[in-house]
């Protein structure tokens, strides 16, 4: 990985991640208007394949987006270089991937969390 | 005669040899005067001790850099009473390269990362081919143009917060020349030059917060080709290199 890839790799996740931001504030909206309860959102959600991919692959692009955008501020703020910087953006990005997935699985698998 | 009014110059002293201290003269006003005259009324009058570099006093040379008042200016050009807050005056060496003694920084980061960044000629022809017609009115010629202006004076360079906080990035006067010689006809290894900005400290490290764009003494826009090497580097990733 150079940083170029870096670069790319943080662009093209925030190019993932726009659209999704604006369906997911769209969707949370429309929950909130029709007086949705989590009971019948669970409903919607659960066992449906398009929200999972929907808020699966949201959550792969946050994990990586905001993993690469903190490690610049560890390197530039905090001084950190080498491999305590790639191991610790590493773990923040792993962090992150594996609380969303837990979140995107207790909400689109059958209830599992 | 009225007595004429006296300026209070706080200048750094001191480097590597001895320990960093304000300190500060009194220096008389006197009409037009340049941040530059002051400094070397000091020179002349009050310390000859005192270090600091010039050569051309007209910004063409790029030598006269300083930061007064915490920003960095082109000191032969920078008028007093532009700068002049209640009577007084900051002067210190250049920020984000290291001191050599007083005011005379020292410019090698500087323009190893010219060299870093690929800024050198990469021919297309040798002498005994005849010199290739450019047309000025082509758009990366007129591009290219717009960075040749540079006088190397670092002011960009001490300006950008990025340099601060990581010390291999190459900073915007580097990169802009990158980019000025990636737009140039004359010049033959355009991937040399897209390798070069997008390693360690290259240019996808710009924030783009433009401060280079700000201070640039000339008026130029370090900021912009910086954009423009990042929008090359992208446009090879997805198109392939050259031949
Ligand atoms: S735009 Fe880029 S090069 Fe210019 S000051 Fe900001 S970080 Fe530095
Ligand atoms: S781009 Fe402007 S500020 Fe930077 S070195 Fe060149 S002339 Fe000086
Ligand atoms: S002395 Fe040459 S630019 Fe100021």
């Amino acid at each position: 990985m150079t940083p170029f890839h870096l670069y790319m790799a943080q662009r093209l996740s925030a190019l993932v991640m726009a659209p999704f931001v604006l369906v997911h504030l769209g969707v949370m909206i429309y929950a909130i208007q029709g007086g949705l309860t989590a009971a019948e959102i669970l409903g919607r959600t659960q066992g449906s394949a398009f929200w999972f991919l929907f808020y699966g692959m949201f959550v792969v692009a946050v994990s990586i987006h905001a993993a690469l955008g903190l490690r610049v501020i560890l390197s530039e703020w905090a001084g950190l270089r080498g491999t305590a910087l790639n191991a610790l953006s590493c773990a923040i990005g792993f962090g992150l991937l594996v609380l969303g997935a837990r979140a995107v699985w207790a909400v689109t698998a059958g209830g599992v969390s | 005669m009225s007595e004429r009014e006296i300026i209070s110059v706080t200048v750094q002293r001191g480097g590597p040899e001895a320990p960093q201290y304000p300190q500060v003269f009194e220096v008389p006003a006197f009409e037009s005067q340049t941040v530059l005259d002051v400094v070397s009324w000091i020179q002349q009058n009050a310390d000859p001790t005192l270090t600091y570099r010039f050569a051309c006093r007209v910004g063409m040379c790029g030598s006269c850099a300083m930061m007064v008042n915490g920003v960095p200016r082109w000191t032969c050009r920078t008028h007093v009473n532009k700068v002049l807050k209640g009577g007084k005056i900051e002067i210190g060496p250049l920020r984000n390269l290291p001191v050599i003694k007083d005011l005379a920084a020292d410019m090698d980061p500087f323009f190893d990362k010219w060299v870093a960044a690929e800024g050198r000629h990469h021919p297309t022809l040798s002498r005994d081919d005849a010199i290739a017609e450019i047309d000025p009115e082509q758009p990366a010629r007129v591009e290219a143009s717009l960075g040749i202006e540079c006088i190397n004076c670092s002011i960009c360079y001490s300006a950008c917060d990025t340099v601060a906080g990581d010390s291999d990035y190459l900073g915007p006067a580097a990169l802009q020349r990158a980019w000025t010689l990636y737009n140039d006809g004359k010049d033959a290894d355009k991937d040399a030059i897209l390798d070069a900005v997008s390693g360690k400290g290259g240019c996808h490290s710009c924030h783009s917060m433009g401060s280079c764009t700000a201070y640039c003494p000339n008026g130029l826009d370090p900021l912009s080709a910086i954009a423009g090497l990042k929008r090359a580097t992208t446009q090879r990733f997805f198109r392939g290199r050259a031949k």
